[in-house]
């Protein structure tokens, strides 16, 4: 007995040395949980359409922890692209050359809109940033005065609003999806409803009022939702009066449970965003190591194949998930970047 | 004697009635406190069963679709070689057109009115393309002939026949439109939709498909895993117990151990992970993804498990036996190997089994290791990129599609049967080998 219990440790052993001496074959990526499905749709296809390279793999964790994996250094043991719903942070390009990354190239493959929505039965809701501003911040503007925030309901907020009480499940400090609420909806809000000129007159540096304005409120009217958007699905069918922050892509495919409500007026749709015309919206982005290019199988096929136009053209199967094609000069541009192999 | 026997035990009885009737009815009421626990404990249960059950039990059905589709030397392998590689090579779209067409005669559509071709399409899995790639490859002859094949419907299309679309919902709020529905009744009525037993659920990897999409890769990562993690924990595991219950010495040293022992088996398993990652992946440069280094960092956290369980069976094993051994001439060790082990083993067996089942069901530290990812492929081996059940679980929780609901329930449905086999087997086990004494 005690033999063969040696014998099996040390078989396991040797497969232990035997699995670190065999190089990386097929392409890894971590990232964003907004860009995961459509990185996971062209992995997919990948691995269908070339048969001789193996399907890549797609890790979730967010634009923040897939950035920080992609900045751990080069070499077959990390992770070769990290996808974003955010520009890369310059603190980020910096982790990422001390650890002897330096050369990375960065892929914007479309756009993505924020939407806010409630149960398909609530009322139509049509937002501007200042009402989320007022509805959500932690301090706001009430009779020329700065003051914590008071609203109650959403008819506090704006007279058109139902009288539901304030209830908002926004995306937590993770998410890349976070940076583009504060950046496009509570950074205007403030502005609008001069909150940000009143913290200035009392005595604010600029930076600090700027994010004093991006500040929720923490007395449970907005919560952060760290998981995915079916976390969120799931609050607003806990809490039928409750205001969700969704990506246009989880609405799409949710249609029949929700209701979007409009920003500035005007409703998200694939084509209001690719006109520019509605205000929420973001780029997605993925990042990949130069230097692994030549070396893991089948990485530059994957680049090329992420960002032709059967993937990211407006008739691709991302367009159809949900994904705002970018234009056309912007896609060729891409594509004459990656092919020279340009980097940041 | 009756005289004085019967007055003392009125008094007795009339000092006593009262405090026994309290105690009598302490006695009820902890029963009934018992009850009630078990009660809400067991009204849990089926809670969560039969909502698992409700939601998953359609997932073990895919709606299928049956198109007579003529398979053109000339589109398939136009040089005429017929070999596997000639088929699996080239441009797979070429496969696509193959279905399309065979749809678009099915159902009578002209494949100029493009708008309606391409409303017809999205009746048709993503997948089917490669399916009809990879059966061609299985089935050479058949090239150049005409065969009636089962093809996946779309998620989509199958969710709409598992009602969980309803017709009644607006059309610009469900995915699927009106005159796709008449399409589905038309192929209904010709026969040729059927819903059919679901085996991809089974062999497939992980798909951004949701009728693609199984835990057929999950199952052998998690497979994998618990092979490194049985021939890594139970040697050592049984060792280290051996040596600390029979032969260490009790001094301060050995009572440091046992402590840090009980206290690994209290902490969280993610710490296990994070351990997974600084050891086995950055130091030791073990794949990233790999079943072999989650097999690892499970073993890791298993082992004071199966420490615990097995110096506990090795404790219950009574003196009287090591003594007889020793009495009659045996060293420590044959009395230990002869006698005791054999003794100990359906205890140290059935804790086995419990520390396999509980680093079946973990996440936590697997995602730490990278895998908790979009894994297609299905490993071939320990050191290939795999995933487990329970991260299968989780990241269809997170799919937005609503064909991935069922999906989930139904892998869920599956990760407990393994837990419950497991379970089971460990009380056999048990039941069949425990000596008493």
């Amino acid at each position: 007995m005690n033999k063969r219990i040696a014998a099996a440790a040390i078989a396991a052993a040797a497969v232990a040395v035997a699995g670190a001496a065999s190089a990386r074959d097929q392409v890894q990526i971590a990232g964003s949980s907004t860009v995961l499905p459509y990185a996971q749709i062209v992995a997919e296809a990948f691995g269908e359409t070339y048969s001789n390279f193996k399907t890549p793999i797609v890790e979730s964790g967010g634009s923040s922890g897939g950035l920080k994996e992609f900045c751990k250094g080069a070499g077959p043991a990390t992770i070769d692209i990290a996808n974003s719903s955010r520009p890369i942070r310059e603190s980020e390009v910096k982790a990422c050359a001390d650890a002897g990354v330096t050369d990375i190239m960065e892929v914007r493959i479309g756009y993505d809109g924020i939407v806010f929505a409630t149960d398909i039965n609530g009322p139509d809701f049509a937002f501007t940033p200042a009402d989320i501003y007022k509805a959500l911040a932690a301090d706001v503007v009430v009779d020329g005065a700065l003051v914590p925030n008071p609203y109650e309901t959403w008819k506090e907020v704006n007279p058109a609003f139902p009288d539901w009480k304030i209830a908002a499940y926004i995306p937590g400090e993770k998410h890349g999806t976070r940076e583009v609420f504060e950046e496009k909806v509570l950074a205007h809000g403030c502005e609008e409803t001069g909150a940000m000129k009143a913290m200035m007159d009392g005595g604010m540096e600029k930076k600090a009022a700027q994010e004093a304005c991006i500040r929720v409120r923490k007395d449970g009217a907005s919560i952060d939702i760290d998981g995915d958007y079916t976390e969120t699905l799931s609050r607003i069918d806990a809490n039928r009066t409750g205001v969700g922050v969704f990506g246009l892509a989880f609405y799409e495919n949710n249609k029949d449970r929700l209701k979007v409500g409009t920003m500035s007026g005007v409703v998200p749709t694939t084509e209001s965003i690719a006109a520019g015309e509605y205000p929420v919206s973001r780029p997605l982005f993925f990042y990949v190591k130069k230097a692994h290019l030549d070396v893991i199988p089948g990485l530059r096929e994957y680049v090329e194949f992420f960002t032709a136009d059967e993937m990211i053209g407006p008739a691709g199967p991302l367009a159809n998930y949900g994904l705002v094609a970018a234009p056309k000069a912007e896609r060729e541009a891409l594509r004459a970047r990656i092919a020279a192999g340009e980097t940041m | 004697m009756a005289d004085i026997a019967a007055p003392r035990r009125a008094a007795s009885l009339a000092e006593v009635t009262p405090s026994l009737k309290k105690r009598r009815a302490a006695e009820a009421r902890f029963k009934a406190y018992g009850i009630a626990a078990i009660s809400v404990a067991l009204f849990f249960l089926v809670a969560l069963l039969s909502t698992v059950f409700y939601n998953g039990a359609s997932a073990f059905q895919q709606t299928s679709i049956r198109l007579t589709v003529d398979l053109k030397q000339d589109v398939i392998d136009p040089q005429g070689r017929n070999t596997a590689d000639a088929v699996m090579t080239g441009n797979v779209f070429r496969w696509g057109g193959l279905v399309d067409e065979a749809l678009l005669s099915q159902l009578g559509i002209d494949p100029n009115d493009e708008l309606l071709a391409a409303d017809a399409q999205k009746l048709i899995s993503g997948g089917a393309r490669i399916y009809l790639r990879d059966y061609v490859a299985e089935n050479l002859d058949q090239i150049g002939t005409k065969q009636e094949i089962w093809f996946l419907a779309d998620g989509v299309v199958d969710a709409f026949m598992k009602g969980s679309i309803s017709e009644e919902t607006e059309e610009s709020r469900r995915p699927i439109k009106d005159r796709q529905i008449a399409m589905l009744r038309q192929l209904e009525e010709a026969g040729a939709l059927e819903k059919k037993f679901n085996t991809g659920l089974f062999t497939f990897g992980a798909s951004s498909r949701a009728e693609t999409a199984g835990v057929g890769a999950a199952m052998v990562g998690s497979m994998y895993m618990m092979l490194v993690v049985l021939a890594l924990a139970l040697p050592i595991g049984v060792a280290a117990s051996i040596y600390l219950e029979e032969f260490a010495p009790k001094n301060r040293w050995t009572d440091l151990i046992e402590v840090n022992i009980n206290n690994l088996a209290a902490v969280p398993s993610i710490v296990f992970g994070i351990l997974g990652l600084a050891v086995f992946i950055n130091f030791f440069g073990l794949p990233r993804s790999a079943a072999l280094v989650g097999g690892l960092v499970l073993t890791l956290m298993t082992l004071p498990t199966i420490i615990i369980a097995t110096r506990a069976s090795l404790k219950a094993v009574p003196p009287s036996i090591r003594e007889a051994a020793l009495g009659v001439g045996a060293s420590k060790m044959q009395a230990v190997f002869h006698h005791v082990l054999p003794l100990a083993m359906p205890g140290i067996l059935t804790g086995t089994i419990i520390g396999l089942a509980q680093a079946l069901g973990e996440t936590a530290p697997l995602l730490m290791i990278g895998m908790v990812a979009f894994i297609a492929d299905i490993p071939s081996g320990p050191t290939d990129p795999a995933t487990a059940l329970p991260v299968q679980i989780f990241m269809w929780a997170n799919m937005a599609e609503r064909a991935f609901v069922e999906r989930t329930s139904a892998a869920i449905i599956v990760l407990l049967g393994f837990l419950l086999i497991m379970n089971v087997t460990a009380i056999l086990l048990r039941k069949r080998f425990e000596r008493r004494w």
